[in-house]
């Protein structure tokens, strides 16, 4: 059972790390106005996984008098509200309803629900009247090969057409739209040829019916129809629900900021609502909405999403904030000195718009294939025509001959052969949290031959690690265990973390100056523990490690040093991927010490530190320039051009909202390690999609001889194709077996398990 | 002969109703939420009408 879908587990880590504070405005942004006052809210509730859950959380909200209607939906983890506005009811007593039931909720942003559903709906009602056309139809065409006399046979095939032609005209629409389309622009696809057989079958059979013809193929288009759309709704099915769960990452962050009046009031006010020149308030925790100066506070910032830097920043009055930073210590009060669209995010975006490189001439595998066989096939008919014309002068009979030839050689399996081999290798990465976008996604990724990392964020956790003391006393890390206690600071949290077996004792006198670190009174001494000015030391310098001082009145006994820790899993992925792919390279925007240490520790040779994002652009093309396939992996606001840039990528769930939006593949759970995996699926994909084409072309080898000798009779074009179609598909589900992956893990690294079963 | 006239009408109805059927699921949302409609029969008080 799905009751742990991957997206949402990784909403389970962002809810964590970010302090949620939804407010009635953002609720209302988030939600869409119905009519008569009534607003309707959609909101992730990742942790609901069964009756009791779900019923909890539905009586808290019919416990409200406004709530019309709040029903839980568990296969998308949402819970939908409906209720009547009014003065006195605030739209966060939807958010606590949720939460007294014991859930947290996350925010979704507002979205088209008509929209959204349409084309899937479409599909499903085509399925629908196809599947009962092409088994109506198939019942009277058994009869007829059985042997049904001529009048029973003729009756049956009226009875056939008056099936056949509603259901073509219905169920058909979706590939004759998308044929005109390709043609309109003149160009060829797939659906071209698709369209004429299914037409032609159609309007051949009429003819034949109507001249008390033997043959007709009523049930070869529509049986085609059917299995074409069976691949095509699966197709929709996969991507809508990776979709869905990359929506479900949302942000927490309210897409606004608290405006701050001149005469001490606050408001919240929309991202599109912030001016120049306005006065914000960024409390402890919040990201900086837009580009601005500090005007009053001081502390320090995170800057990993927007840069890579791993060290905070410290800030005072007039520092410059970047977009998309988080506001660590302090509330500070900034001045906006550029609107939201022209921040820092918002020319990311640009790039991201301008970057659209290497991918943009992708031409799906599929669209090429049908670019050399419809001209073919169609050529080839031509030939049968004319060539049985010229013949024996017999053109009616010519003509029969030359549509059975495009009946046949329809690429039923051929248009099978690559949706269905995605679907199932989507689904296996869905099972281990790997959401891809879509199929092209998955052929480009085969072609890998390079990978470029982001460091901060994505090798490693974007958060400090106390790595040991450099020199003091056993007393003076007790006691700077002790002082971390008191701070909420990334530092203090990591040392407090470390030790947790440290005695707690009494502080008096506790100040935390942001930014610089905390002081605390004990037995008449005074301890400071913070940087190297605040403690009175001289920094120890440069070399990949941050440091945090501690000090007795003024006088200094001990140093701290912590890294940006790796994640866990990274060292192992490292081993394994350098066994499939010759190419890693490391890109990163944080200094030149923290970014050689990780390189150190993971191996690598080929790291660039210090880059902006255009220098990283930069970087990537001229790896593309080089003929190399690049996957890019990262997270940050400032490897979003890169990630758009480069043939495929790849980013954590983590990843701030540009770029995993700007990927094509997002790691649920934050799991990197399973990249080699997608690695290797999108190679056996690869190849199952070549396999089937081989097959298809296999079956058309036969087929054709036969169509253009004139033997392709209903029965047997029924047989081709149903049973090509079927092979395809048996041959898509083998990328289900873990058979050859096995060969594959155990030859990569013998003795440690590789991709551990869930 | 005569069975077939009346036997082919009568399939040809039953299909179309279980078309009609399976139409009208689909527009009344039974779909939505699968996971959920499993988990929902184990609760005596759980409304069986999906939401419009």
């Amino acid at each position: 059972m799905s009751c742990c879908a991957p997206g949402i587990e990784a909403a389970n880590e962002l809810a964590d790390k970010g302090q949620a504070k939804i407010d009635n405005e953002s609720l209302i942004a988030a939600s869409i106005d119905l009519n008569a006052g009534r607003r309707q809210l959609e909101l992730a509730v990742p942790d609901v996984h069964c009756a009791a859950c779900m019923l909890s959380i539905e009586r808290e909200l019919g416990k409200l008098e406004p709530v019309e209607l709040g029903r839980v939906n568990l296969s998308t983890k949402r819970v939908k509200v409906i209720w009547q506005t009014r003065s006195d009811f605030e739209p966060t007593e939807l958010v606590n309803a949720v939460n007294r039931a014991g859930y947290r909720s996350l925010l979704l942003e507002a979205e088209d629900e008509t929209a959204k559903d349409k084309t899937f709906a479409q599909l499903v009602r085509a399925l629908a009247v196809a599947g009962f056309a092409a088994m109506n139809i198939m019942l009277f065409s058994i009869s007829i090969w059985a042997g049904a006399d001529a009048s029973t046979r003729d009756l049956f095939h009226w009875i056939s057409a008056l099936i056949a032609i509603p259901a073509v005209a219905f169920a058909g629409q979706h590939f004759f739209r998308s044929a005109f389309a390709a043609i309109k622009v003149g160009r060829l696809n797939m659906d071209v040829p698709i369209s004429l057989a299914v037409i032609l079958a159609l309007g051949l059979s009429i003819f034949e019916t109507a001249n008390s013809g033997e043959y007709a193929y009523f049930d070869a288009s529509v049986t085609l129809l059917f299995f074409l759309l069976i691949g095509r709704t699966l197709d929709h099915l996969m991507r809508e629900r990776a979709r869905s769960a990359v929506r479900n990452l949302a942000s927490l962050a309210p897409r606004g900021a608290i405006q701050y009046l001149a005469d001490g009031s606050r408001y919240f006010i929309k991202l599109n609502q912030i001016e120049v020149g306005m006065q914000l308030d960024v409390a402890a925790g919040d990201r900086i909405p837009v580009d601005g100066i500090v005007a009053h506070g001081n502390g320090e910032i995170d800057l990993s999403l927007v840069t890579g830097e791993s060290a905070p920043e410290p800030i005072e009055k007039g520092s410059l904030l970047l977009a998309g930073a988080t506001n660590l210590s302090g509330s500070i009060t900034m001045i906006v000195s550029k609107p939201a669209h022209e921040s820092f995010l918002a020319r990311m975006v640009e790039m991201m718009e301008a970057a659209e490189g290497a991918r943009a001439g992708y031409k799906r595998i599929a669209d090429r294939a049908a670019e050399i066989y419809a001209p073919a096939v169609h050529l080839l008919a031509l030939a049968t025509f004319l060539g049985w014309g010229l013949y024996n002068g017999d053109w009616h009979q010519a003509l029969v001959t030359a549509i059975a030839v495009l009946i046949i050689t329809c690429p039923c399996a051929l248009a099978l052969a690559v949706p269905i081999a995605h679907v199932v290798a989507a689904g296996r990465l869905f099972e281990r949290g790997v959401m891809m976008r879509d199929g092209a996604a998955l052929e480009r990724l085969a072609e890998i031959d390079h990978v470029a990392f982001d460091k901060t964020g994505t090798l490693t956790e974007g958060k400090p690690r106390f790595v040991g003391m450099i020199d003091g006393q056993g007393a003076a890390l007790e006691k700077a265990v002790q002082l971390s206690r008191l701070s909420n600071h990334p530092f203090s949290k990591a040392l407090a973390d470390a030790h947790k077996d440290v005695a707690p004792i009494r502080f008096e006198q506790v100040t935390e100056v942001a930014g610089q670190g905390v002081e605390a009174n004990s037995g008449g001494d005074v301890w400071r523990l913070g940087r190297a000015i605040f403690c009175a030391v001289k920094d120890a310098g440069e070399d990949g490690l941050s440091r945090v001082y501690l000090s007795k009145n003024g006088q200094h006994v001990g140093s701290f040093e912590f890294e940006d820790q790796l994640r866990p899993e990274v060292p192992a992925l490292m081993q394994r991927l350098k066994l499939i792919i010759k190419g890693i390279s490391l890109l990163s925007g944080d200094r030149k010490a923290p970014v050689q240490l990780v390189a150190k520790q993971l191996g690598l040779h080929d790291v660039y530190w210090g880059l902006t994002p255009e220098e990283k652009l930069a970087q990537l093309t001229a790896l593309e320039a080089a003929q190399h396939r690049v996957l890019m992996v990262g997270d940050g606001i400032n490897d979003a051009p890169s990630l758009k840039a480069a043939y495929v990528s790849m980013a954590p769930s983590s990843a701030a909202d540009v770029g995993r939006n700007a990927a094509d593949f997002v790691l649920g759970r934050n799991k990197l390690d399973q990249i080699p995996f997608a690695l290797l699926l999108a190679r056996r994909a690869a190849n199952v999609v070549r396999q089937n084409f081989g097959l298809a072309i296999a079956y058309n080898m036969v087929a054709i001889p036969l169509a253009i000798m004139g033997f392709a009779t209903p029965l047997v074009a029924a047989i081709a194709m149903s049973s090509s179609s079927v092979l395809v598909t048996l041959n898509a589900l083998r990328l289900r077996l873990d058979k050859k992956e096995r060969n594959v893990a155990a030859e990569l690294s013998p003795e440690q398990e590789v991709m551990p079963a869930q | 002969m005569t069975a077939l006239l009346i036997i082919i009408p009568v399939v040809l109805l039953v299909g179309l109703m279980a078309l009609g059927a399976f139409m009208w699921s689909l527009r009344a949302g039974q779909y939505e939420d699968m996971d959920g409609a499993a988990q929902r029969i184990l609760d005596d008080s759980a409304d069986e009408h999906p939401p419009t």
